[in-house]
């Protein structure tokens, strides 16, 4: 089992958002998780990453047979856990290439791994944004700084590229996306599936799973998983919309 | 040294030894203008925080020291003075020990024939028509304590003349080496460049010492850009965290003049830098950046002010702080433009980083307007680091270090990246790095 989650409950500021996640995901695995606004899909995908303001309360996470939240942000991403940004951070001064030479250079070490030299680099970069058809002057460029929404989306999926993580979960990666970025974003997540990796799809429309199939969907509302099922349930979502599920729920705590 | 008398008392009794340190050269021309330095130094106070200059910078840790004015010849190995040299650039170097020239670490490359890149004392000696022109014309020292000290006390420092139309691409390399001993001492650099009409020169100023001593910098460089030099000044202050450096640097510009200065500091105890530029003329030029990392219980201040007393100049002022501990910084500028000074631009801005609670910063731009055809503008920041972009960075397997020194070297990149020399640069890219992943 690549990632599990155990009972999982989280608190921002004093609330409570997740109460009682349990989640299963192996390798070569795609799983969507769906649910209204306000329902915990982006704190479900912060607590993974590490996100300080968010206080775990209850539960385990388990990642590669290690227990997740005894790791630093920066070690579980070493570990391979990558989360794709619903809004990437811009950071003048930094440019892309600085950044991900030094990620994958620590990310190298921490693995044991010897860093790689420039060219190497140079040569992995290119490949990876002719993926995402990212224009290479993208690259010496500061972080985000100045990016249209699609181009902010594009350069989370080729950081993703290039860092080659075990288990990507991408948080609301369509939001602000026109149809012809979105196929450009999921063609990309698409080529970076392997039997060896796993990917978390966080998103409120069914319109990005159209793109990236998944093998399971999960309904997340008011903090806890309330209905799994392959991928035919998220086109059921988009045909009754989440009214159905809030009432499915209530009949059932009734 | 308990009270201001005594610091006033004790160096006025050094004069006389430290005359006849200066052998033959006591009867020069130059050894009257030392006398009368003394003189106004006697009828002059220390400041203290009750001056509107000093009211944020407390000297009592300086005055409780006795500083020799005395210094003996330290021999220093070429090796030493490698490392702080910058990497595959060629250049001039001059290097001074304890506040003497040292020729055999020195090096001139390709000077023209009139240049005159070497020792203040040499070219006092001998009378150099140009030292005798401009020496101590643009730092007057009537009132100020420590110009006039300095004045008083002037034995060495170095000498640059660029005559009309000679353009010296190399770099000239000014090292300022402080070699401790058992004594605690007091170097009292003097430097005067003079870049003639139509010349062009780089010089870097650079004050170092050998371990992490007490002892006390009194610097002053006066900076004559005569009708279209371009001047590209560097200084670098990375003396000892337990040493104090006062420092100041008067810059005159004739018609359509380039000058530029960069700060860099992290060194000293305390550091006080006065940095004062005026436009004499029409058409010119001026770039002040300053960058400025403390920390434990450091301060850093600095005291700009450019003088616009001529129409049709401009200037840009940046000066950027990062501070760490207990650390505390000070800058204070001030543009003047008075009131034939139309059609001036002024621009300036103070953006401190504060890494710490308890590190304290006072900002005050301070612009005086006399003209009413002008753009002026200034603007000061305080912030922290950005934890969203430092948890971004962590995402991607960045450790908290690296975050940190990509984070800090973004924020002052941009004063420097107007340093035209690329060595010079990742020097400095390095000594940022190294000031906070240790």
């Amino acid at each position: 089992m690549l990632l599990e989650i155990k009972n999982l409950h989280a608190k921002v500021e004093g609330n409570e958002i997740l109460k009682g996640i349990n989640l299963k995901v192996d390798l070569g695995e795609v799983h969507a998780i769906m649910g209204p606004n306000g329902s915990g899909k982006s704190t479900l995908a912060s607590v993974l990453a590490g996100k300080e303001e968010y206080e775990v309360t209850e539960g385990e996470i388990w990642f590669k047979g290690k227990n997740l939240l005894e790791l630093n942000p920066e070690d579980r991403a070493r570990e391979g856990i990558f989360l794709a940004f619903q809004y990437p951070v811009e950071i003048p001064g930094v440019s892309n290439t600085n950044l991900l030479k030094t990620a994958v250079n620590e990310i190298r070490k921490y693995n044991g791994e010897e860093e790689l030299d420039s060219i190497d680099f140079l040569k992995l970069l290119k490949e990876k944004s002719k993926l995402v058809e990212l224009d290479q002057k993208f690259l010496s460029r500061s972080v985000n700084e100045g990016f249209s929404g699609g181009e902010k989306k594009r350069n989370e999926i080729f950081q993703m590229a290039v860092l080659n993580p075990k288990l990507a979960v991408l948080d609301e990666t369509d939001s602000g996306l026109d149809i012809d970025a979105l196929k450009i974003v999921a063609n990309g997540v698409n080529k970076l599936k392997t039997k060896d990796n796993a990917t978390i799809v966080v998103t409120h429309y069914q319109r990005l799973l159209d793109y990236i199939i998944p093998d399971f969907v999960h309904v997340l509302y008011k903090g806890k998983i309330v209905k799994s099922g392959g991928k035919e349930l998220a086109l059921e979502l988009e045909e009754k919309g989440y009214d159905w599920i809030k009432s499915d729920k209530a009949e059932i705590v009734a | 040294m308990e009270n201001i008398t005594d610091i006033k008392k004790y160096f006025i009794n050094q004069f006389d030894e430290f005359e006849k340190s200066l052998n033959g050269e006591k009867t020069s021309e130059f050894h009257q203008v030392r006398k009368e330095a003394l003189s106004n130094f006697s009828k002059l106070s220390v400041p203290t925080q009750k001056d509107e200059e000093w009211k944020h910078t407390n000297l009592s840790p300086l005055l409780k020291h006795n500083f020799s004015t005395l210094v003996h010849k330290e021999n220093v190995s070429s090796e030493v003075i490698t490392n702080f040299l910058f990497d595959k650039t060629e250049h001039s170097l001059l290097v001074f020990v304890n506040g003497i020239f040292s020729p055999e670490l020195s090096r001139l490359i390709e000077i023209p024939k009139g240049v005159v890149i070497g020792s203040l004392a040499e070219s006092l000696k001998n009378n150099h028509p140009i030292v005798k022109k401009y020496l101590g014309k643009y730092a007057k020292d009537e009132n100020l304590f420590f110009t006039t000290l300095n004045t008083a006390f002037t034995k060495d420092g170095a000498f640059v003349y660029i005559p009309e139309s000679k353009v010296i691409e190399i770099p000239i390399h000014i090292i300022f080496y402080t070699k401790t001993g058992s004594e605690k001492i007091i170097t009292q650099p003097r430097n005067l460049f003079v870049a003639g009409r139509n010349s062009q020169v780089t010089i870097i100023e650079h004050y170092i010492s050998d371990e992490e001593n007490i002892y006390f910098t009194n610097a002053v460089t006066e900076i004559v850009a005569d009708q279209n030099a371009i001047v590209d000044h560097i200084k670098l202050q990375e003396e000892s965290k337990k040493s104090f450096h006062i420092a100041r640097m008067e810059v005159d510009q004739e018609r359509s003049s380039n000058f530029s200065s960069h700060l860099i500091s992290h060194g000293a105890e305390i550091s006080r830098n006065d940095f004062n530029a005026r436009f004499n003329d029409e058409g010119s030029e001026c770039i002040l950046n300053g960058l400025f990392m403390i920390g434990d219980e450091q301060l850093f201040d600095a005291h700009t002010m450019i003088d616009h007393a001529k129409p049709l100049c401009n200037s840009h002022e940046h000066y950027k702080g990062i501070l760490q501990d207990k650390s505390k910084g000070v800058f204070n500028g001030k543009v003047m433009v008075r009131r034939d000074a139309q059609k001036t631009n002024a621009f300036q801005e103070n953006n401190t980083i504060l890494l710490s609670d308890d590190a304290v910063i006072n900002t005050k731009p301070q612009l005086e307007i006399f003209a009413d055809d002008v753009k002026c503008s200034h603007g000061a920041t305080i912030g922290k680091l950005n934890d969203e972009a430092k948890f971004y960075l962590k995402s991607r397997g960045i450790g908290e270090k690296s975050a940190m020194a990509i984070l800090i070297n973004a924020f002052a990149i941009d004063v420097i990246t107007s340093i035209k020399i690329p060595s010079v640069r990742n020097y400095l890219e390095n000594i940022i790095a190294k000031q906070f992943i240790g």
